[in-house]
């Protein structure tokens, strides 16, 4: 169980540097808006981890005979947000690449410089 | 306190929200302009009375649905938070009342109603950051401001808007998500999201390396949200690009709402509870202060367009109130603080100047404006009268937060003389690049063209009533430095 | 058991995660990006966080999926350039883990109950839901009433992206004039797909009311069913064309849905607020407290269903509406 925990938290950051290193360094804007859906939810998995409780259960009251042990509801509300933050701001960039590619037929971010350059 | 004004925390935020959704039922074009700017003008009313209340006695809080913190939603308004919502709303008001003859030229009719809604939303999401007193709460109306403030901003007519929109998304999306990185390492280790229970409970940790993680990230996250150099680059293209009026309100608060957060969040959960903190936090922002001065003012001088020009400017100013904060004094956080206001005051004037030059001038770029002196005198005076407020001339604004920010400077003794010359050599660059605008402006070589166009006169009146705040606000400065002081003394309450 | 099904779940998502990045056919990250979601999904799963997991699949696996692929098709599919910086990215971002490491290194132990998260405020959740708002799913009340503010927000930022992308694409593009083109006929001379869309779509949309209304007791609530129905509506346009979708829920009505959902949230906290309550106080909309509260949850996750529905069929036809 112990190097569950940890393996838990080494794929949140091995997560988190792939999409961001996709965010940084890669030239396609939807690439780096794939980018940046894997590094939210790489804090995603962070937030539901710590709420895990041993031998708990979904947070939803069932029959009287049950064992009251309930995984963490709060990181669980907290992520629905989030999830639905993540893919606000995702149909909003893609809309924004969807623009870019009408004015200046391309989604290359080093083509567009070149081309805002002359 | 009395009914309504127990409420007034909630109405601040759920008023230009709820209004955003009905205005993009509204059908004649007309309409969703008054009524953005009536709601405005309410939100601003508000703040108003919540300033009232606050320099009236104690802060004031509020419970959402009624849940006792820290297991509902809990707001708080102070008088740093009032400071920030009068130039929120107040900043906003006074670009819409002005803004109906920008925006008509720029953003063709029929996509009105969703640039005002987003508007409306860009306000309330701002006030909502200001108000609450919950760290995971602060992230959800952040997102709404900064997706409210990309909207926005890719309404420019200049295609080199959306690249630059893009950019401000991807690092704004990033600095975000630091923060809610930061938020859940908190969390993890105190079980709390409000901000005051934090504090409590961080004291009781014993292991601080969660902690110190997260106040890194934190710190950083919000940086790149405030444009803290060197973490500027989304700045300079997105504020030019931008509609004029949405530089206008934007340059005004924006950034300076995530400054906000980054102090508040420092000051009230970090300082007391890590050790030497309170060093590091002046170690590390004071060098980044001073380079983000002189390089966004060094780069401003040699600018050729007149809106980046001044959002370079912004970046050095973003470094002043950096600089206040960081001497980690009283002195030192009133004059950081009372810049947020000051600064406000001179840069909204300014870009709503520009706005205004924009309907005549073909682009705002030094060979363009040429003889816009003799065509708009009034406009151009009070660009000039802005202008100086902003180099800091004795008698506006912007001198008392250089003043200030000199004096506690000094307190420090002979290094705080290095802090003096650097205060000083920017403001001599800010007099260079304010001069070059002038003197292009009043003796550059007219184009044979120049369209006569008046300029409207709500947007006149709104310029001058920007400016003359400036010098309402150098000759009698006590609301400002009142609220700034109050507000210094709360934050460094919680500094051991 | 669990255990291991856990670790075989989190090594594929980090195996999928590098292989997203490195393709260069976008076509196929975007498909890799589906299956990623469903894995996070079921982790998420088996870390009990049941309407999470619902949430990232109807989300992550189906809405984002339909937008990059709508993207897709109005851009290119093919990534052209790699990536640029490598060394300076990878370092900015080693470091950027690195602290996260530091972070988590050794505690607080995983699924202890006795970490500090267990130990406060959600405690008193679990406590007080029973006497104050008497619903079985905690993560609901929590939702929608504890914490009804955030819901608010997040409400409001659905909306603002919907009008966001509403106006990015009402741009109207100087000398681009749009051609009445032929209705699209979508799949309608394809036999299997219609004939098994029809079946589908009713038990998609019953499925979808389903996790609207039992959200109190059971895992679900107004995203999941927002998702799900705009998810069936979707489909229906796939097969049938986009235009017949739009005559079964036109944009005047969709942009009802969308202002409404969020008009009808508000008016609820109007509502605590004007019976002599704070804002969001659901406790004065009945005579009963509890009952009031879940009148409350009721109405806002209606709004909640109704703003996400309206949002996601907007973008998808404003997406689809730019393909000429």
């Amino acid at each position: 169980m112990e190097f569950l925990g940890l393996y838990h938290y080494w794929v949140f950051a091995v997560l988190l540097m792939i999409g961001f290193y996709a965010v940084v360094a890669k030239l396609n804007l939807i690439k780096k808006l794939i980018g940046l859906s894997l590094f939210q939810a790489a804090v995603f998995l962070l937030y539901i981890t710590m709420g895990k409780v041993d031998g708990g259960t979904a947070p939803i009251f069932q029959t009287a005979s049950q064992t009251n042990v309930f995984s963490n509801p709060l990181p669980q509300v907290l992520i629905l947000t989030a999830i639905v933050v993540g893919i606000s701001t995702l149909a909003l960039g893609l809309g924004i690449v969807v623009r870019i590619k009408e004015e200046y037929d391309t989604i290359e971010e080093h083509e567009i410089q070149e081309i805002d350059r002359r | 306190m009395t009914g309504l004004d127990q409420h007034l925390p909630a109405l601040q935020v759920a008023v230009p929200m709820v209004a955003s959704a009905f205005v993009v039922l509204l059908n004649p074009k007309g309409l969703a302009w008054a009524a953005t700017t009536a709601v405005s003008a309410m939100s601003f009313a508000i703040a108003i009375q919540l300033t009232m209340l606050v320099t009236a006695g104690t802060p004031l809080t509020y419970a959402m649905g009624s849940w006792p913190a820290p297991f509902g939603i809990a707001l708080e308004v102070d008088s740093l938070s009032a400071l920030l919502l009068l130039v929120i709303t107040g900043a906003s008001t006074i670009a819409l009342i002005g803004a109906r003859a920008s925006i008509d030229a720029q953003i063709a009719a029929d996509r009105q109603i969703y640039f005002y809604s987003a508007w409306l939303l860009a306000v309330a999401g701002l006030a909502g950051i200001v108000v609450s007193a919950d760290a995971f709460n602060i992230f959800v109306f952040m997102e709404i401001s900064s997706l409210a403030s990309y909207v926005l901003i890719a309404g420019g007519p200049d295609r080199r808007a959306l690249p630059a929109v893009f950019k401000y998304l991807i690092m704004g999306t990033i600095g975000a998500t630091f923060y809610l990185i930061g938020v859940g390492l908190i969390y993890m280790m105190t079980g709390t999201l409000n901000l005051a229970d934090m504090e409590l409970r961080i004291a009781g940790v014993s292991d601080q390396r969660p902690i110190l993680a997260a106040a890194g990230f934190i710190t950083v996250g919000l940086a790149l949200k405030a444009a803290v150099f060197p973490l500027h680059i989304w700045l300079p293209n997105a504020y030019t690009y931008a509609p004029h009026m949405v530089t206008a309100f934007l340059a005004a608060c924006a950034t300076k709402v995530s400054l906000y957060v980054l102090l508040r969040f420092d000051f009230f959960v970090f300082q007391q509870n890590l050790d030497g903190h309170t060093f590091q936090f002046a170690a590390y922002l004071m060098p980044l202060a001073i380079l983000g001065i002189l390089v966004g003012s060094a780069v401003a001088m040699f600018e050729g367009n007149l809106k980046r020009l001044l959002a370079f400017s912004s970046v050095a100013q973003i470094g002043y109130i950096m600089l206040g904060a960081s001497l980690l004094s009283a002195a030192g956080l009133t004059a950081g603080i009372v810049h947020i206001f000051n600064h406000a005051l001179a840069k909204g004037a300014l870009f709503l100047a520009l706005g205004a030059f924009a309907l005549a001038c073909t682009s705002l770029r030094f060979e363009t404006i040429g003889g816009i002196a003799r065509a708009m005198p009034w406009t151009f005076g009070a660009f000039v009268l802005a202008g100086l407020s902003l180099i800091g001339v004795p008698g506006t604004a912007g001198f008392i937060s250089k003043w200030h920010l000199i004096g506690a400077a000094m307190e420090l003794g002979p290094p705080g003389l290095a802090l003096v010359a650097v205060i000083l050599i920017s403001s001599l660059m800010a007099v260079v690049y304010i001069w070059r605008i002038v003197e292009a402006a009043c003796f550059g070589a007219a184009p044979a063209d120049f369209p006569d166009v008046r300029v409207p006169p709500l947007l006149v009146t709104m310029i001058w009533v920007a400016a003359i705040t400036n010098i309402v606000f150098g000759l009698v400065p006590d609301l400002p430095l009142e609220l700034s002081r109050d507000a210094a003394a709360s934050l460094l309450g919680h500094v051991k | 058991m669990t255990a291991v099904f856990g670790i075989f779940l989190l090594t594929l998502l980090v195996i999928t995660a590098v292989a997203i990045v490195r393709t260069r056919n976008l076509f196929v990250a975007t498909m890799l990006m589906g299956i990623a979601s469903l894995l996070i999904a079921a982790n998420f799963f088996v870390l009990d966080a049941a309407d999470v997991a619902l949430t990232e699949a109807a989300v992550g696996a189906g809405i984002s999926t339909v937008l990059f692929l709508s993207a897709l098709a109005l851009t290119s599919d093919e990534e052209k350039a790699g990536s640029s910086r490598r060394i300076l990215s990878f370092l900015v971002v080693a470091a950027a883990a690195l602290v996260v490491i530091y972070a988590t290194f050794d505690k607080p132990k995983f699924g202890d109950p006795e970490a500090p998260v267990q130990a406060h405020v959600a405690p008193w959740y679990i406590e007080k839901t029973p006497e104050f708002i008497d619903i079985p799913n905690i993560v609901t009340a929590v939702l929608g009433s504890y914490r009804a503010y955030d819901t608010l927000g997040e409400v409001f930022v659905v909306f603002t992206a919907g009008i966001g992308v509403m106006f990015l694409l009402s741009y109207r593009r100087a000398g681009h004039t749009p051609t009445s083109r032929a209705p699209d006929p979508g799949l309608r001379h394809h036999l299997i797909p219609r004939v098994l869309g029809r079946f589908l779509i009713p038990f998609i949309l019953l499925f979808g009311l389903y996790v609207q209304f039992h959200g109190e007791y059971g895992p679900g609530g107004g995203f999941q069913a927002g998702a799900i129905i705009a998810a069936a509506v979707i489909l229906y346009a796939l097969l049938e064309g986009e235009e017949r979708a739009l005559q079964v829920l036109s944009r005047r009505v969709l942009m009802g849905l969308v202002a409404g959902g969020a008009i009808l949230y508000s008016a609820v906290g109007f509502a605590g607020l004007l019976l002599g309550g704070n804002f969001l106080d659901y406790s004065v909309l009945a005579s009963d407290p509890v009952k009031g509260q879940q009148y409350g949850i009721i109405l806002i996750e209606a709004g909640v269903g109704m703003t996400v529905t309206g949002v996601l069929l907007s973008i998808f036809h404003a997406f689809a509406a730019r393909e000429q």
